[in-house]
């Protein structure tokens, strides 16, 4: 168990900033709506998901471990500079945090606003596809997570254990306080699970191009402090250049969602987190 | 059908690809320039993916700050 710990900590943490994500939006449709059609939209998603995981499971593990290591690496590498990349902007001020009570406050104004529909034996159908979306698309990204790091490391119940507990604790936390996790760090969080993502992805999809590491697997020892190392540096570098009016952004952390830099990210940011 | 299609990939283009494909694009570069030195020159060319990553994140920061992304 202890050799798993890694995996099991790093998917508990990618997972849990998903399953942050989906607590919000299923708040939004059972408090200002009803808690009924939103719980039949969540079991309808998690019938999907499992749907999703019994299929895609088996089938990954069928494929030879050099190819999935070459493709998941490189999945996992791409997606991992995404989340770096989003991280660092945002600790910058370059882009604005993601803000889970304005997230919150939106989704209520939208839930307030639409009209009560009965269809196909839902009492509420925009509680029922708000609930359905939200689970649904954050839970894919949870499927993902574990699929990819559990396969990879030929470990699949540890990552399903790492995914459990993150889902358990959020929901948990969520019936409690009844009202979105504002509070948690969920910048911090997500730069540190963009590091872990470049460095296994990194490593993986060099095993999978062939590459043998110098150390083997205590190569990541190496890998992911310097993952972090480069990235926080990075992030200094930024600040560092808004200061001295090279990029003339916001003044270092102090305000960051208040104060956009000069060439603001754009997309759908707020959806996609 | 073809909506809820159309929607599917969006999903998982933004999920996986983001906000800059172009990261995409040379990661996938280097691990094929990777796997042919490996393969073909038979260089172990471990370092060359992590570097890669590092200038990449930097070239997509520098673009993303300077309004070129």
């Amino acid at each position: 168990m202890t050799a798993a710990l890694p995996l099991v900590l790093t998917v508990f943490v990618a997972c849990a900033v998903e399953a942050i994500e989906a607590l919000t939006i299923v708040l939004a449709a059972g408090l200002t709506r009803q808690w009924r059609s939103t719980f039949q939209g969540m079991a309808a998603a998690l019938l999907v998901l499992a749907a999703v995981v019994g299929v895609l499971g088996p089938t990954i593990t069928l494929l030879p471990l050099t190819a999935l290591r070459l493709v998941i690496g490189a999945l996992l590498a791409i997606f991992g500079l995404q989340w770096l990349r989003k991280a660092i902007l945002r600790a910058t001020g370059y882009k604005a945090l993601h803000d889970e009570a304005s997230a919150y406050l939106r989704e209520v104004a939208a839930a307030k606003a639409a009209p009560e529909v009965a269809k196909r034996g839902i009492s509420d159908w925009y509680a029922f596809t708000l609930a359905f979306k939200g689970v649904l698309l954050e839970g894919l990204e949870v499927v993902f997570i574990v699929i990819t790091f559990g396969d990879n490391q030929r470990d699949l119940g540890a990552a399903v254990v790492g995914a459990a507990i993150a889902v358990v604790v959020v929901a948990v936390t969520g019936i409690a306080v009844r009202a979105p996790l504002a509070k948690v760090p969920e910048n911090a969080m997500k730069f540190a699970v963009g590091i872990m993502l470049t460095s296994f992805g990194t490593f993986w999809g060099a095993e999978g191009a062939g590459v043998r590491w110098p150390g083997g697997d205590a190569a990541l020892l190496v890998l992911v402090p310097a993952v972090a190392a480069v990235s926080l540096g990075y992030a200094a570098w930024l600040q560092r250049a808004a200061r001295l009016g090279a990029a003339p952004g916001p003044s270092a952390t102090s305000s960051p969602a208040a104060a956009p830099g000069p060439a603001p990210v754009t997309k759908s940011e707020e959806v996609t987190g | 059908m073809l909506r809820a299609l159309k929607s599917f990939g969006a999903f998982w283009y933004d999920f996986v690809i983001g906000d800059d494909w172009q990261v995409a694009v040379f990661v996938v570069a280097a691990l094929a320039l990777t796997a042919l030195l490996t393969h073909v020159a038979g260089v172990n060319a471990w370092w060359l993916i992590p570097l890669a990553a590092f200038a990449v994140l930097a070239w997509s920061l520098r673009r993303a700050t300077s309004g070129k992304s």
